[in-house]
């Protein structure tokens, strides 16, 4: 690998991000800090929902913001990248074996669905604090489980961003990230689901609810929730699958 | 042209097959010869859709060839292309700039993923946008910039890494008249500086004028190599007279064929005869005293030589179509 080349192109992106820091912000922060807003503060003060529901929310609306993260923040520029112009042409033509652009690239959405987490959990935690009960049952894990959940958010942008053209964004949010978020336990304990089995069994392959399974038990383990052994297992398999998806999608793009 | 004649490109049975929603293969490049020699410009002219870009592509790495062999500077372009990329540079037909950053941030960013380190590309870069005339708008980003602006732009970013040989792929498409000799005016010094130059083109002039030598390509093939003036002797009398007359124009056509020396072919159509032949100013003034001794008015006479138009409807029965 060249070092050099590798170092430039993630300069390059982090470059990009920068300037548009306000952009990243809105992006990640809205939509999870209204849920956190709605179900951890508004809905349990009029008594729409009970005030425990705080707990089950938390570790979903942490997943939800990572994965959106990834893929935004990975998905829709590896389109424009690849689009009608293709922009990403000179970094191809970049003297480094194509195979790590793709890693840079993952390794960067990586970094931004990290920074979602990280701005995310403070602000919720704060917005639902009345009514949330975080029992962090261990620090290294919940580390281990948001940088596997963040690299697996960037994996499936990668995907994502190779599959669709930037016009077809709205069919890609609607025919599959929005479903993956609704059956992806991220409003709902897993465990929640045992008087649907068929549904309870058909989400499985979905790694968002691996990822909220795996904070459930690690930030709220009092709420039903997967074995933490079994959400680690769901979460190495998707990221195996995604990032050879991405191989092949990313390649396919690549080379014409 | 530079003096250094050892072949800095090499081509062997070079193919380039594609599948089509039919199931049917399309072979966009069906098995071509060619070596380019070090120092010069090199042109590959040809219709649309002749096989030119995909030649190109096979060449910088960028499509994977079906078959045959290329190497540039000795590197095997499929086993070797992280030494190819080393050395070559692409100017693309499209405009690939980077959007997001500024035409300086173009420039500086492309050398760094060169390797080059940031105090030589910044003074690149600024040297390049003062020979490229767009020193003052290197803050600017691409989508500010006119066709011709980017485009230089684009020559800029390839020379940043120093290659040896660069690829303009159909450089001047679309630009207005004098955009495209500013263009030609760039490579042109580039050249003279050392560049070797593989260009393709669907316009005569431009291969004609910038052009040491000249592959004709048409559906994959390469139909004929030379230099632009040995080609245009592929079509038999090096010369056309062209004649526009009030009179009856098969009449006149066997005089001349008659009385002329030197004559390959005449084409006459309702009020115009195109004669292909050797010895033009001789056959010239003769042509004025027949038309004079058998009474024919000449509206006008005009001579002008072989167009590698000419060469090419020669060679494919069809025209080059801009």
């Amino acid at each position: 690998m060249n070092r050099k080349t590798f170092q430039a192109l993630l300069v390059r992106d982090i470059r990009v991000l920068l300037r548009n820091y306000p952009d990243f912000i809105l992006r990640i922060g809205v939509n999870p800090i209204f849920l956190a807003f709605i179900f951890g503060f508004v809905l349990p003060k009029t008594g729409g929902i009970p005030e425990s529901f705080a707990n089950i929310i938390f570790p979903g609306i942490l997943g939800l913001s990572i994965i959106s993260a990834g893929v935004q923040g990975t998905a829709i520029p590896l389109a424009w990248d690849f689009g009608a112009t293709r922009e990403i042409d000179d970094r191809l033509m970049a003297p480094i074996n194509t195979i790590w652009v793709l890693v840079e690239k993952i390794i960067f959405g990586t970094f931004q669905s990290l920074a979602a987490g990280i701005i995310v959990f403070p602000v919720a935690y704060f917005l639902m604090r009345d009514n949330l009960n975080i029992e962090l049952t261990s620090i290294p894990l919940f580390i281990v489980v948001i940088l596997l959940s963040s690299f697996i958010s960037a994996s499936l942008g990668m995907v994502m961003g190779t599959i669709f053209e930037p016009m077809r964004f709205a069919i890609m949010f609607a025919t599959i990230i929005i479903p993956m978020i609704f059956l992806g336990a991220t409003y709902y304990p897993w465990a929640m689901l045992s008087n649907i089995p068929w549904l309870k069994w058909a989400i499985l392959v979905n790694p968002l609810l691996y990822i909220n399974e795996a904070y459930r038990a690690i930030l709220t383990p009092f709420v039903p929730h997967m074995n933490i052994l079994f959400s680690l297992l769901g979460l190495v398999v998707s990221l195996l699958i995604l990032l050879y998806v991405a191989k092949i999608g990313f390649e396919k793009r690549a080379f014409n | 042209m530079a003096d250094d004649q050892q072949n800095i490109l090499e081509i062997y049975g070079l193919s380039k097959n594609y599948g089509t929603s039919s199931g049917e293969s399309l072979r966009a490049v069906a098995g071509i010869d060619l070596s380019v020699f070090g120092g010069e410009v090199f042109g590959l002219l040809g219709p649309n859709g002749a096989g030119k870009t995909t030649t190109i592509g096979m060449l910088t790495t960028k499509i994977k060839i079906s078959g045959g062999k290329a190497a540039i500077s000795g590197f095997d372009v499929a086993k070797e292309s992280m030494a190819v990329k080393k050395t070559i540079a692409v100017v693309p037909q499209s405009i690939n700039l980077d959007r997001s950053l500024s035409a300086r941030e173009n420039l500086i960013f492309h050398a760094k993923y060169f390797g080059i380190n940031t105090q030589k590309a910044c003074e690149n870069a600024d040297r390049l946008l003062k020979v490229m005339g767009l020193e003052n708008r290197a803050g600017d980003y691409p989508s500010q910039f006119s066709g011709g602006m980017a485009r230089r732009l684009l020559i800029a970013r390839a020379l940043m890494h120093d290659p040896k040989i660069i690829f303009l792929d159909e450089a001047t498409t679309g630009l207005d008249p004098q955009t495209k000799r500013m263009i030609w005016d760039i490579v042109s010094e580039l050249n003279d500086k050392g560049l070797t130059i593989f260009l393709t083109t669907h316009n005569m002039e431009e291969a004609d004028r910038l052009c040491d030598r000249i592959a004709i390509m048409d559906s994959g093939k390469i139909l004929a190599l030379d230099t632009p003036a040995n080609l245009k002797k592929i079509v038999q009398g090096g010369n056309i007279i062209e004649i526009q007359t009030d009179s009856d124009c098969e009449q006149l056509k066997n005089w001349l064929d008659d009385e002329l020396d030197g004559v390959h072919n005449i084409e006459c159509s309702p009020s115009t005869l195109r004669l292909f032949l050797d010895r033009p100013d001789e056959n010239m003034i003769k042509i004025i005293e027949i038309a004079r001794a058998h009474g024919v008015g000449l509206e006008s006479i005009e001579l002008h030589g072989v167009t590698l138009e000419d060469v090419f409807i020669h060679l494919t029965g069809k025209g080059l179509r801009e």
